[in-house]
């Protein structure tokens, strides 16, 4: 029987000015929600810390910390002002 | 030709458009649509407006035409540098289709005349380029129930919404929903500073134009309640779902006389002014029942401290746990004090003056300092 030793795999995307920081997309796992995600992004990107950004779960925004759902997408979207 | 002649000979291909017709072109025409900032999005959205026959269009720019705006800006030419852009863009509109009116706003909408100017129009369309200007539009059409059209663009990428409609009895949502404060200067670059491809806002401005005619027309499904995000890179796009937040409507002016007091431009562009307290101070302030102490860095961060009890938000999450902050004064640490000037900051505008919001300069390293001079 297969184990699935890493539950819970997700997905981030990010955009804007925050993909030069992190890249378009990465996957992790183990993480239970959004504040946990966050901690973790700050950690592996600390430039991170200094943006703006709404961030959306299965392509809902959220406002508060939210579980994660397994083999979710996550997408970190920065306000964009130019015109 | 007569006039029903020539009313069919140009809107031919949309008459005969199914599901389009007659009764949506009438719609059009009898549309009455705000376009504030005729530039990189501005451009693209007024002339398809025009020629799909919005009756009547309002353009608001107080700027003028210069050679680095035509690579993107194609209403208008080499000749036309130096000249208003609102007055160009006009001309341009009426030679495109001489039976719409276009109502010339040469000047900046400010909080003093966003309300007079915005309540003359059915339908908002924002193509501006700064934040000040965007959340101005965003309260005011939240504060006089207008449907706005949202776009904007960063170097390769753009967005767009459609905000105050609501969907399916579904509250309608704003753009504060989204980004609930404007970012501080330098967190975010504009196009100036940044560059932009000169394609991107004649596809994102060709997105908010379709919007707007859907929204007018009544076909298909607008982008109400949602954000499209378009790369140019790639080609691809990214669509969510904007859920309202109960917190959103504090943040925005309760009535236009507060708007007509609230200054856009040194709530987005200047530095607010916080309280610092020294660590002196700060040691005289433990152990008060009356004070929240806030340690806004990161979990497990070096040092941790022990000596006191606190409240412990990581700068990121403190506007998602304001509800923790029940104490009218709120004293704020981080290690040096530079986060926790920004996290005053963010307090100080949320809270107003509801709560003192002090933030302890030098941070917790100038506090152990001090506790390791009184000791030896």
């Amino acid at each position: 029987m297969l184990i699935m030793e890493n539950g819970k795999r997700i997905q981030v995307f990010f955009f804007g000015k925050l993909s030069e920081i992190a890249g378009a997309a990465t996957t992790l796992s183990n993480l239970h929600n959004t504040d946990e995600l966050i901690q973790h992004l700050h950690t592996q990107f600390p430039a991170l810390a200094n943006e703006k950004f709404a961030v959306a779960v299965n392509k809902q925004t959220i406002h508060t910390n939210t579980e994660l759902p397994d083999n979710c997408t996550v997408a970190l979207l920065p306000p964009f002002s130019g015109g | 030709m007569k006039e029903q002649e020539l009313y069919q000979e140009r809107y031919h291909r949309q008459l005969i458009l199914k599901g389009f017709g007659d009764a949506a072109q009438q719609r059009l025409l009898a549309a009455n649509v705000l376009v504030v900032g005729a530039g990189g999005l501005g451009c693209p959205v007024l002339q398809y407006l025009a020629a799909a026959g919005v009756g009547h269009i309002g353009i608001v720019d107080d700027d003028v035409v210069s050679l680095n705006n035509l690579h993107r800006q194609v209403l208008y030419n080499v000749q036309m540098i130096g000249q208003p852009k609102a007055i160009c863009a006009a001309k341009v509109l009426q030679q495109l289709n001489p039976n719409i009116t276009c109502t010339i706003h040469h000047e900046r909408l400010t909080n003093h005349n966003a309300a007079n100017i915005i309540s003359g129009y059915d339908i908002v369309i924002d193509g501006t380029d700064n934040f000040a200007s965007r959340y101005l539009i965003n309260d005011a059409c939240v504060l006089l129930e207008k449907p706005l059209i949202f776009g904007a663009i960063a170097q390769y990428e753009g967005q767009v919404a459609v905000f105050n409609v609501s969907l399916n009895n579904t509250p309608a949502t704003n753009y504060r929903d989204l980004f609930p404060l404007p970012p501080k200067p330098g967190e975010v670059l504009n196009c100036a500073e940044a560059g932009v491809l000169g394609v991107l806002p004649a596809i994102i401005g060709g997105f908010m134009a379709n919007e707007a005619i859907k929204l007018i027309a009544g076909i298909g499904q607008t982008l109400s309640n949602q954000l499209l995000t378009y790369n140019a890179l790639n080609s691809q796009t990214y669509e969510i779902n904007i859920s309202p937040q109960s917190a959103t409507r504090q943040l925005i002016p309760a009535t236009l006389h507060a708007l007509m007091q609230t200054d856009y431009d040194s709530f987005c562009n200047a530095t607010f002014a916080i309280e610092e307290i020294d660590a002196a101070q700060f040691n005289d302030l433990l152990h008060n029942d009356a004070i929240s102490i806030v340690d806004v860095r990161e979990k497990d961060e070096w040092p941790l401290v022990t000596q006191f009890s606190h409240l412990h938000i990581p700068l990121a999450q403190l506007m998602q746990h304001t509800a923790w902050l029940t104490a009218p004064t709120i004293v704020i640490f981080c290690l040096s004090g530079i986060r926790s000037a920004q996290a005053a900051m963010q307090l100080t505008n949320h809270f107003g003056s509801a709560k003192k919001i002090l933030s302890v300069k030098g941070g917790i390293q100038a506090w152990m300092q001090l506790q390791t001079q009184a000791t030896s």
